[in-house]
């Protein structure tokens, strides 16, 4: 289970980030939020759950196609790390992109609208939901390719360092996008050149109906950069502060221009793999249980409860959070197609 | 206000389905995400999830119900924060999220391209009915007569062709992505690692450069390994080893080492998958010498295809459709049927011009056909199979028939099959032309996801008709 794990935590470096690396109890952990910030976590990851659950509806009633991969469950990953973030560090992620797309700040509406493929998504429609983009808040995207972002999110962080910025690109992928070839030659030009880039493995333990343990001869991947000389991390991928603790880290080292870290976020995908997934590969109790014990939301409220925020409180930011996704469903179908003739825009500039 | 709960849909092709089971009872409370029923389609079980915490009011349609239509309200779910809700809304209808068909979603998306006619067909397409019967199979010579057929998905005759030549030869194996225990990305080696267990049905990690030159290497020793790619498009993470290693290495060699390899999986545009996900690679595998590549459009092609692949002792980029996989034809009984690579079909005899096409283009062709044909022109529709060796000369003897020639395929138009046909009629065949050779062909885009859009970058039988009348200057 990604939270046993998670808490046998462990740096392959341990010069760096120290014990700060080693989470302590469910809560209190390290650099523990304030309650402010436990309320806009909480707002947040609720806004990506609810928008999910609209486009699994959507997708229900036929107005969104294709194939759709939804985030739930794994909300308290994109929204820790973005905590983690400064403006002008860039994101860039695979097709499980929805929750990114909301954490960087995009509008939900264009996001909504892209889903349904309609003329104002990010995207104008013609990217749908694995292809969404808004490099003005640096979002990189939204890639269907399994293992293309770790190049790419290094080949942003050259740019960063070609340049002389002080920004850091956060390229994500999976626990089954980790087993591709192009991951390596990543991680070790990332190395070399001291890249400012943090790569985060989404751990969710599946690759569609792959488990990890079927398909990786060591489950640790973490230390997948140990040969590299690639410093790595297990985080608990379902504890929002634990994500941005172990993210601030990353990212202060790579903008002090010390190279790469990978960070391995233990986490769960409710949900199947995309819309079609006949689940035949884990149990109905193995998901209720993930569900019911090591919830980001849950974790969270239970924390915020603690500080003495009250359930009308929450229930308001919950009642607004709707709203907005019901808005943004609104739009997305009200919104016209795309215009014929944008079929042949945009292939060449 | 109580939610609906509608029946939900799994793709855009599915209309109905039966409700299998209640997993709540009414009154019960839900939470968001729970399983609280199971639906079946024909090819699918699914779990259908609340969509909101609540109670389960009511259910509208009892367990076992049959054909129960898509977008039905099954249920009500009452917020458990009734009060909360803003009273203003109506009713919310939603659809439960789904979880576990068996199948990726499926549609036809039919509509006009980019026709490289000499005149072009403006008016808008219509939505088409999805075909469900592919072409018969019309080469006599090829199935004796009094052959018992049986009728199968193309999904069914490619697994059997696998199964058959398994059981045959002890040196073929599968490997790709999900062939095993999940049973196929798209279902097509269905019990196969139940018959044939885990040594010779090879679930690999998301690593297609590696697997592929693992394959390679095993074929080289003389193994006789099937690569299956998800679909195509991951197939350009390993096009090195299937052109470097696969295609080269026999000549490289002087004929001393072979790749005895099939190459396979669906290719071509799949339904509102956009621009990664969808594109068609016959032209770049029929360009490489050193291998064979073979696109069948119906199932008893592709079960005689793919069992002539498995035993071609050359490299074989073998290209399916996910889009024609659910469609029926009559297929010989028996494990003994195999098909000669390189030879084209006649799909459809006729004499006033010649249409050739392959794979799904074979969909509109025929649907052109019988639409011409209600207006007195009668086509002979050419059915490619093989794209590499090209039977040019069952096209050019069309030709020399006909006069006149109009290609049909979804790929890009640029360098495209379709071109190539072109090209060696005019070259062989020029003084036999009425007219200049047309082309129907997708889109010359990255395919887009917006429904609409989609359309507009995938050929229609409208188009094929056009370009027909247009080759008779009609
Ligand atoms: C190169 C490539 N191969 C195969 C696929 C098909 N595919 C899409 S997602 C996926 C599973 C990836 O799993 P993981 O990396 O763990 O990410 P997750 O879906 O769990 O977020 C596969 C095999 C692809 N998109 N690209
Ligand atoms: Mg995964």
């Amino acid at each position: 289970m990604a939270a046993e794990k998670a808490t046998r935590s462990r740096s392959a470096k341990p010069a760096k980030g120290g014990d700060a690396a080693q989470p302590a109890a469910a809560t209190g952990v390290a650099a523990a939020f304030t309650r402010d910030e436990r309320l806009d976590a909480y707002r947040q990851m609720l806004l990506i759950r609810r928008f999910e659950e609209k486009a699994g509806q959507l997708y229900g009633m036929g107005h969104i196609g294709g194939f759709c991969h939804l985030y739930i469950g794994q909300e308290a990953v994109v929204v820790g790390m973005q905590m983690a973030q400064q403006p002008g560090d860039q994101v860039i992620t695979a097709y499980r992109d929805h929750g990114h797309t909301i954490a960087t700040g995009m509008e939900l509406k264009s996001v909504m609208a892209e889903l349904t493929g309609r003329r104002n998504g990010c995207s104008q429609g013609k990217g749908g939901s694995m292809h969404m983009f808004a490099p003005d808040k640096g979002f990189y995207g939204g890639h269907g390719i399994v293992g293309a972002t770790a190049p790419l999110g290094a080949g942003i962080a050259f740019a960063n360092k070609y340049r002389g910025n002080d920004r850091v690109c956060v390229a994500y992928f999976g626990d089954g996008a980790a087993n591709q070839g192009q991951v390596y030659e990543a991680f070790n030009m990332a190395e070399l050149w001291k890249l400012p880039v943090v790569f985060i493995v989404e751990n969710n333990k599946y690759a569609m109906g792959t488990s990890i343990e079927r398909a990786s001869s060591t489950t640790n991947l973490s230390q997948r950069g140990l040969s590299f000389a690639i410093p790595g991390e297990h985080v608990d991928g379902m504890d929002v502060e634990q994500v941005r603790a172990a993210g601030s880290r990353a990212i202060q080292f790579a903008r002090e221009g010390k190279g790469p870290t990978i960070l391995e976020m233990m986490t769960y995908r409710y949900r199947g793999h995309s819309m079609s997934d006949p689940a035949k590969y884990r149990t109905r109790e193995e998901v209720q249980h993930m569900r019911e014990t090591h919830d980001p939301i849950e974790m969270i409220r239970a924390r915020l409860l603690g500080d003495g925020v009250s359930e009308d409180d929450l229930k308001a930011i919950d009642r607004k959070v709707r709203d907005e996704v019901n808005a943004a469903a609104d739009f997305a179908l009200s919104d016209p197609e795309p215009d014929a003739s944008q079929l042949t825009t945009e292939v060449l500039i | 206000m109580p939610i609906e709960v509608l029946m939900p849909a799994l793709s855009p092709t599915m209309e109905e389905g039966t409700l299998a089971k209640w997993l709540v009872s009414e009154g019960a409370s839900v939470k968001s995400g729970d399983v609280i029923a199971e639906i079946e389609t024909d090819k699918a079980t699914m779990e259908v999830e609340a969509i909101d915490d609540g109670r389960l009011a009511k259910i509208l349609v009892p367990a076992g119900t049959e054909g129960v239509k898509v977008n039905t309200p099954i249920a009500l779910i009452e917020g458990e924060d009734e009060a909360a809700t803003d009273s203003a809304q109506p009713t919310a209808k939603a659809a439960p999220s789904v979880q576990q068909p068996q199948e990726p979603p499926q549609s036809k998306p039919e509509q006009s391209a980019s026709t490289e006619a000499p005149q072009q067909n403006t008016a808008p397409a219509r939505d088409e009915a999805p075909a469900t019967h592919a072409p018969e199979p019309q080469n006599a010579s090829e199935i004796a007569p009094g052959t018992e057929m049986v009728s199968q998905t193309m999904r069914e005759a490619l697994r059997d062709a696998m199964a058959e030549e398994m059981r045959r030869d002890p040196d073929v194996f599968l490997m790709g992505e999900e062939v095993g225990q999940y049973q196929g990305a798209y279902k097509i080696s269905q019990g196969l690692l139940e018959e044939f267990g885990e040594r010779r049905v090879i679930d690999t990690p998301i690593t297609e450069y590696g697997f592929t030159g693992v394959g390679v290497g095993a074929a080289f020793t003389g193994l006789k390994p099937i690569v299956e790619f998800m679909t195509w498009n991951f197939a350009m993470q390993a096009i090195d080893h299937i052109i470097n290693s696969a295609a080269k290495t026999h000549y490289m060699s002087g004929g001393t080492v072979r790749s005895p390899i099939v190459f396979r999986g669906p290719n071509g545009a799949a339904a509102r998958v956009a621009a990664q996900h969808s594109q068609c690679f016959s032209a770049w595998y029929a360009h490489v010498p050193g291998l064979k590549v073979i696109a069948p459009s119906t199932p008893a092609d592709a079960k005689g295809l793919l069992k002539a692949a498995i035993r071609d002792p050359n490299p074989i980029v073998f290209l399916e459709n996910e889009m024609l996989y659910g469609t029926h034809g009559d297929v010989p009984k028996g494990d003994d049927f195999v098909l000669p690579i390189g030879k084209a079909r006649i799909a459809r005899a006729g004499k006033d011009a010649t249409v050739v096409s392959f794979a799904r283009g074979m969909t509109y062709a025929l649907a052109a056909a019988d639409m011409l044909a209600k207006d007195g022109i009668d086509v002979e529709v050419i059915d490619l199979r093989t794209l590499r060796p090209l039977d040019m000369e069952t096209v050019l003897a069309s030709v020399r028939k006909t006069n006149r020639i109009v290609t049909v395929e979804e790929a890009w138009p640029v360098c495209s099959i379709g071109s190539e046909i072109c090209a060696q009629v005019a070259m062989q065949a020029f003084d036999d032309l009425d007219a200049p050779p047309a082309k129907v062909s997708g889109a010359d885009v990255p395919m887009p996801y917006a429904a609409n859009l989609e359309k507009l970058a995938l050929p229609t039988a409208e188009q094929v008709v056009a370009a027909v009348k247009s080759v008779l200057y009609l």
